[in-house]
This record gives structure tokens, sequence and C-alpha cells, in this order.
């Protein structure tokens, strides 16, 4: 017993360090806090579900934003503001904090039609939503882990 | 006693747990939508979402300003919703086709709904369109994303239609006493329960 006890610990330390290492990278703002916060034991996927939502959206929205931004004699710069609006709303609703921040610089390229400029930052929205993405999934792994140990996931504070 | 009785009844259902609130969601986007509807179940309140203003009017018995009892109104909604109470609207403000504060201006000049309190959302801090809503008759404005706190300020709102709701009742189901009188209107109080 004492010995499940010392795994569940240290997972929850693993997580714990992880989860506190994605703030301090900037990868998450405490929007993400809050969601943590809506999740309980009626409803513990809730934070898994919205991230994927989330990722769905991101995929979807740089898609469409990519065929506007294609023939340089024709931008559809409205439908790419349309997107960058959104992308903008829900990665800031989520807490993925890099995600907003290149939103940001993107919208200003938009709203100067700097086709150049948006498409660097497409790439660059692409590349900060899958590498959030990947970092997500190790930390669902890790809680993941912890329920299998039976252990409880950690109320963490991110100061 | 008569005027007693409807304290009474106001009393206990104030003084009684959390009393459900249902709440009407309106946002075009799906992941609006899961995000303020988990906020507002984790704040005791029953939701129901939609995501469109006409889905929203559908939903109150209004159909593009066209009150659901009127016979010329062509209602290609079958099931009327006028029994389900709604104690307050939340809605996005930019969304395709309608937008909240259309939305906002419908409920208003209805004279069914005009009293269901109204919040918009918005991701945008616009000065200008924040004071328009407002003066459209919005109670409250929230800057996305919304948070617990702000949905705990809604309470109050939610609480005097659900109050004067419960007086309406009371109003055209009147109680007579021994001489058969019907019972005057009273303004309710929280009284205390001594008159029991």
């Amino acid at each position: 017993l004492h010995a499940m006890n010392t795994v569940v610990a240290q997972l929850q330390r693993r997580f714990q360090d992880y989860l506190v290492s994605l703030y301090q990278q900037g990868f998450l703002d405490n929007q993400f806090t809050e969601l943590r916060k809506l999740q309980d034991e009626g409803t513990p996927d809730f934070v898994a579900e919205v991230v994927s939502l989330f990722f769905d959206d991101c995929s979807k929205l740089i898609n469409s934003m990519s065929r506007s931004l294609e023939r340089p004699e024709n931008v559809d710069f409205k439908q790419v503001d349309s997107g960058v609006h959104q992308l903008k709303g829900s990665s800031s609703s989520v807490g993925a904090r890099r995600v907003k921040n290149v939103c940001i610089s993107f919208k200003e390229c938009c709203d100067v039609q700097n086709r150049e400029g948006c498409l660097r930052c497409l790439q660059q929205v692409d590349y900060e939503y899958k590498m959030l993405k990947t970092k997500l999934q190790d930390l669902f792994n890790l809680e993941q882990q912890i329920v299998q140990a039976g252990g409880a996931i950690p109320q963490v504070n991110i100061n | 006693v008569q005027g007693s009785r409807l304290n009474l009844k106001i009393s206990a259902m104030v003084m009684a747990a959390e009393p459900q609130f249902h709440v009407l969601a309106v946002d075009d986007s799906l992941f609006d939508r899961k995000l303020i509807e988990r906020l507002l179940q984790k704040a005791s309140c029953q939701v129901t979402t939609v995501d469109s203003g006409y889905k929203a009017l559908e939903f109150l018995g209004l159909r593009e300003g066209v009150e659901i009892n009127d016979p010329d109104a062509v209602s290609t909604s079958p099931v009327i919703h006028q029994e389900v109470e709604v104690n307050l609207i939340i809605t996005d403000y930019c969304m395709p086709s309608m937008t909240g504060y259309d939305l906002l201006k419908e409920v208003k000049e209805s004279s069914a709904c005009k009293n269901i309190p109204v919040v918009i959302m918005s991701s945008e801090n616009v000065p200008a369109r924040i004071s328009r809503c407002l003066e459209e008759g919005a109670e409250e404005f929230f800057l996305k994303p919304v948070r617990l706190a702000d949905l705990n300020k809604l309470k109050p709102h939610m609480m005097k239609t659900k109050l004067k709701n419960q007086k309406l009742e009371e109003i055209e189901t009147p109680s007579k006493d021994e001489s058969g009188t019907v019972a005057a209107v009273v303004e309710p109080e929280v009284k205390n329960l001594t008159e029991i």
C-alpha cells in the first residue's frame, strides 16, 4: 500500500511540475485555470472535450484561411479577418496564450492587407496550436495515469 | 391573512435551497456554447443552448417579432414553449444573420418576454457597442471569456423575475377567505414566519 502511495505521489508531482512549466513557458494562461475549475467528478472530461473542440476549430480555420490567402492577386482578407477573429476568441477562452498572441499579430497583418505577413502568422499559428496539442496530450496522459493508480488530480495553484 | 399567505410563499422560496433558474444561452460557436453551458451549470442553473437568435425566438414562443398567439402567424414550429419559464437570456453579440443586439431588441419589444433580463457577451471591448446594448435594455455586458464570477452577478436579476412571476401567478389564481371576497394584491415582502 505504501508503494502504491509513492507511485501516486510521484505521478502527482510530475503532473504538477509539468502543468506549472506550461504556464511558465507561456503556453497557458489563467483562463486555463478557470477551465479546470469547471471540471468536477460529474464532468471529468470537460477540459479535454473543450480543448479538443478548440483544436478542431484551429485546424478548420487554418485550412480555410490558407485557401483565402493562396492566390496573391485574389486574397479574401475579409474571410481571413473573420477566421482570425474566431481563433483569437476561442484561444482566449481556452487559455492558449501563445496561439492568442500570434492571432493579435495576425489581425494587424490582416488589417493592413499584408499577405506575406498573414502567411507567416498562419504558419506560426499552425505551429503553436500543434505544439500545444502535443503538450496537453502529455498532460492528459499524466492525469489518466494518476486516476488509474487510484489518485486524485491535484488542484494546482499558479501564481 | 391572504396577504401573509403570499408573503409566506415568497419567504419560503427565498429561504429554500438555491432556486432553479433557467437560462437560455445563445451562441453560434459550438465551443462557446459548451463553455457557457458548463459555467451556468456550475452556477447551479438549468441551461438551454441554441445556436442562433432565430432559434432563441422560437424557443421563447416569439417568431421574428410575431407572437405565437397571433392567429395570422405562420408557425412552422409545432411545439409551444411558453410554459417553460426563462429567467435569463445570455447571448453572444457577433452572430451571423441575427446579432445579439437584434435579439435583445426583439425580446424587449415583445409584451410576453420584455421582462426577461438579457445579458450580452462579446470578445471585443467596443464602448459604443456596450452602451448601445445597455441603452436597449441589456442588464449586463460581459467580455469574453466569461467567468464564474461574472455569472454570480446575474443571480439578483434572475431572482427579480422569478419573484415577479410568482406574484403574477398569485394574482391569476386568487385565493378567497371565508367571506368569499377575493384577496387584495400585496407587495411581496420577506416577513418572519411567526404568522403560520
